[in-house]
């Protein structure tokens, strides 16, 4: 028995200079973070105020921080991803090796759907649920911050992986028998077990924290008719969370027993199938972009109404097309896999299925349109995003519908048709989503507005670097460009340097949103705002008694520490590390219900 | 506020309890997929051995009408002796789980020698496990009572305790049939 497992020197020598210079980067990154919290004299005021804080508000800000950081190192791997695309047409092989392409769209994929989207919807939940419910906080402030800095620690391993040994090359979902041991024996696929393992906890934490509080902490007289389309959406995100991130866990735990334990389930031997881990994956995988896009339909019901200066079209339908979705959901999973080869029948019901979610799509899309519909509509930015959702996210819904269609889908099962697709509602919805609420309650929390000019460029860079980067993989997809391929057909090139240039543009973009924070905080007395600035009548813009200040513990951000140290241990079989860290955690937090009997 | 957090909690539970309730749905559909996937070696029917199976299942559901009625108990010295003899109820269950798995073990049956034995191992082995948590749980309680007697708090957490053990209770029944019963038509 190893004390370091089977961790050894070895394992922080990284191959390829691409690899190497993440490596430095991302040591010099966290010496020089530590280095300046310790001697610039915050270390103190960050601790007592942020890092041990249960407020809903602090907290939802530090998801928002966190997602912000992890969102440039997702933009990172896929500058890495389209140059390579874009210059590696045969018989040239570019820059990077087949290896490092496949853990770099590997941890893309990953990062950008647990530690980017995932953290940006929890922060805005965060933020704004308890003002528009009007509670004093969530009903588990502790449980609260535990998801937080747990989501933190599957975050950290991610970039530990940069550091020790390499990351996942299987993909954002890591299919057997590939990730099996017997064809993955690096230490890559553990740390995205644990990772994913960590921070799927956290969000079903999250999410029992966040039913309860709109369930249980409605101000008085709020009945659930009442409630504001943003609580509704967030109610059925959670929903789809708490009955799908269990299979998450399942199936995780069952591929971790296969390649450490040398169980079968998902091995090509001894009776294995690996067709059960990809029916379990994505029994939670399609839940679980509807648990994305949920809430921001829900930013958009809120914004909407506010800049067509009329009351939102059809709030029962709207009330009943999020739950239809939430409960059509989980009846659509094997659409992600029609090659499997079910059967025709079995197809055609996922397929149908499959179609039928575009029917409470659609009634939200013409709900949300009717809302403008002879309204006085003011373009501010948050509008503009909607306008960007709205004309973009409706393409996606379509190519959705197409490969619903499992004939088509078997032409375009796995070719970049299918990336473009996804990246067309993740980035048309979730993102430009985001973007329309955190302009929108912005001025809620800083006292000012963000600067419209910026914000103007910022939008019209974004859509325009959207469509010149996904676009063309559409084309591509229709020539049989298959994803994840790390040499192409220099038939290709040209339209893959066309969707370079998007990205560039997208780059541009996330360069002037940056700006646009630093000059309005530069400019924050030109820009304050009122308690109300865009005049709405939602419930979370009306003033709120001061709230007694919650206290404070670091216990939660201990856990997270600990689990952090707990996955490394799982991942480099220091079993006697996950084994006192997981001790440990059980402690800290059966100890704090005896000081109060 | 205590009745208030006393909804808060209870009501959490519950949600905790259903998304177990997945959890173990997971595993059963893994377990009904590879249940005929033997490789040659042990299959269901060599498993089933009723008469413990019997006492194990007696022991897993009177223990659970123990915590029930202690649940209704008022003095600090009933409350012990109900969760003293839950515990010891839910050791003898763990115990006979432990003495199966090791048979199984030494019979070279182990969890890595077929895809159903995998399966068998995980899914009985993680109701085994929120047994023993339940038990760990059952200590902290005892410990808290012992030393602070019963309060509002304390009274709330042994009621979520006891929800907690019966919805184990409802999952042991499930394994009975599914992984146990049935195998005698397999």
């Amino acid at each position: 028995m190893n004390f370091f497992g089977t961790l050894s020197i070895d394992s922080f020598v990284q191959t390829s200079a691409v690899a190497m210079g993440a490596q430095v980067f991302v040591i010099v990154a966290a010496t020089g973070g530590v280095l300046w919290l310790i001697f610039s004299g915050t270390l103190d005021w960050l601790w007592r105020e942020w890092l041990t804080s249960l407020d809903h508000k602090r907290i939802g800000v530090m998801y928002l921080i966190l997602a912000g950081i992890m969102g440039v190192r997702g933009l990172a791997d896929a500058t890495l991803l389209r140059t390579q695309q874009a210059t590696a047409a045969l018989p040239s092989s570019g820059y990077l090796s087949a290896e490092h392409f496949a853990e770099i769209f590997s941890a893309h994929g990953v990062i950008m759907i647990f530690f980017v989207a995932m953290p940006l919807i929890f922060g805005l939940i965060n933020l704004v649920i308890p003002l528009q419910i009007r509670s004093r906080d969530v009903a588990f402030p502790f449980l609260n911050s535990l998801s937080l800095w747990l989501t933190v620690a599957g975050a950290l391993l991610v970039n530990a992986s940069l550091v020790v040994g390499q990351f996942s090359a299987a993909g954002w979902l890591p299919y057997p028998p590939l990730s099996e041991l017997a064809f993955s024996p690096g230490v890559g696929v553990d740390y995205y077990i644990w990772a994913l393992q960590i921070a799927g906890v956290a969000s079903l934490i999250s999410a029992i924290n966040f039913l309860t509080t709109i369930i249980t902490m409605r101000t008085h007289g709020m009945r659930l008719m009442h409630m504001p389309m943003f609580t509704w959406t967030t109610l059925g995100s959670m929903l789809l969370v708490l009955f799908a991130f269990p299979l998450l866990t399942v199936v995780l735990a069952l591929l971790f027993f296969d390649r450490a334990l040398g169980m079968h389930f998902f091995t090509s031997t001894l009776g294995g199938n690996p067709m059960m881990f990809v029916n379990l994956i994505w029994a939670w995988g399609h839940p679980e972009v509807y648990i994305l896009v949920l809430p921001l339909f829900g930013v958009f019901s809120e914004v909407v109404p506010t800049f067509s200066h009329k009351k939102l079209f059809g709030y029962t339908s709207m009330v009943v097309a999020t739950m239809a979705i939430t409960a059509l959901s989980f009846l659509v999973w094997v659409h992600h896999f029609f090659t499997m080869g079910a059967g025709a029948n079995v197809n055609a019901v996922f397929g149908i299925a499959t179609m039928a979610i575009a029917i409470p799509t659609g009634v939200k899309i013409f709900n949300w349109l009717f809302t403008m519909f002879r309204g006085r509509i003011v373009f501010k930015t948050p509008m503009l995003w909607f306008m960007g959702f709205v004309s973009t996210f409706v393409i996606g819904g379509m190519t959705g519908v197409l490969l619903s269609i499992p004939g088509a889908d078997y032409q375009l099962h796995n070719s970049v048709f299918l990336v473009a697709h996804f990246h067309n509602m993740i980035i048309g919805g979730v993102v430009f989503g985001f973007f329309a609420g955190f302009t929108y309650w912005f001025p809620k929390f800083a006292g000012f507005t963000l600067d419209e000019r910026l914000g103007k460029w910022a939008f019209w860079l974004w859509v325009t670097g959207f469509l010149v980067a996904f676009m063309p993989l559409y084309a591509l997809g229709l020539m049989g460009m298959t994803r994840r391929l790390y040499v192409v057909d220099p038939s290709w090139q040209p339209l893959l340097i066309v969707a370079a240039v998007g990205l560039a543009i997208i780059l541009a973009a996330v360069a002037v949103q940056i700006a646009q924070l630093v000059v309005s905080v530069r400019n924050r007395e030109r820009l304050h705002a009122g308690h109300n600035p865009w005049g709405s009548h939602a419930p979370e813009w009306a003033p709120l008694p001061p709230v007694d200040r919650t206290h404070n513990t670091g216990v939660a951000m201990c856990i997270g520490a600990l689990a952090f140290l707990g996955g490394f241990g799982m991942v480099w079989h220091m079993w006697w590390l996950a084994i006192l860290a997981l001790a440990v955690s059980a402690v800290l937090f059966i100890l704090p219900p005896f000081k109060h009997v | 506020m205590s009745t208030h957090q006393h909804n808060h909690s209870l009501f959490g539970l519950w949600l905790y309890i259903l998304s177990d309730c997945v959890l173990f749905a997971g595993l059963f559909a893994t377990f009904a997929v590879l249940r005929g996937q033997t490789f040659g070696n042990l299959s269901g029917s060599d498993l089933l051995h009723l008469s413990t199976l019997l006492v194990q299942t007696l022991v897993l559901l009177t223990s659970s009408m123990i915590i029930g009625l202690t649940t209704q108990a008022k003095s600090r010295g009933v409350i012990l002796f109900g969760l003293a003899a839950t515990f010891i109820l839910g050791l003898v269950f763990i115990g006979f789980e432990i003495q199966e798995f090791a048979g199984l073990v030494a019979a070279g049956a182990g969890p890595g020698h077929s895809a159903f034995l995998s399966s068998f191992f995980v899914l009985v082995g993680t109701h085994g496990l929120h047994v023993a948590v339940g038990m760990l749980w059952m200590l902290i309680l005892g410990v808290q009572v012992w030393l602070h007697g019963t309060t509002h708090a304390f009274s709330r957490r042994l009621t979520m305790l006891a929800l907690f053990w019966h919805f184990l209770d409802i999952v042991w029944i499930a394994i009975f049939s599914i992984v146990y019963l049935l195998s005698t038509t397999l």
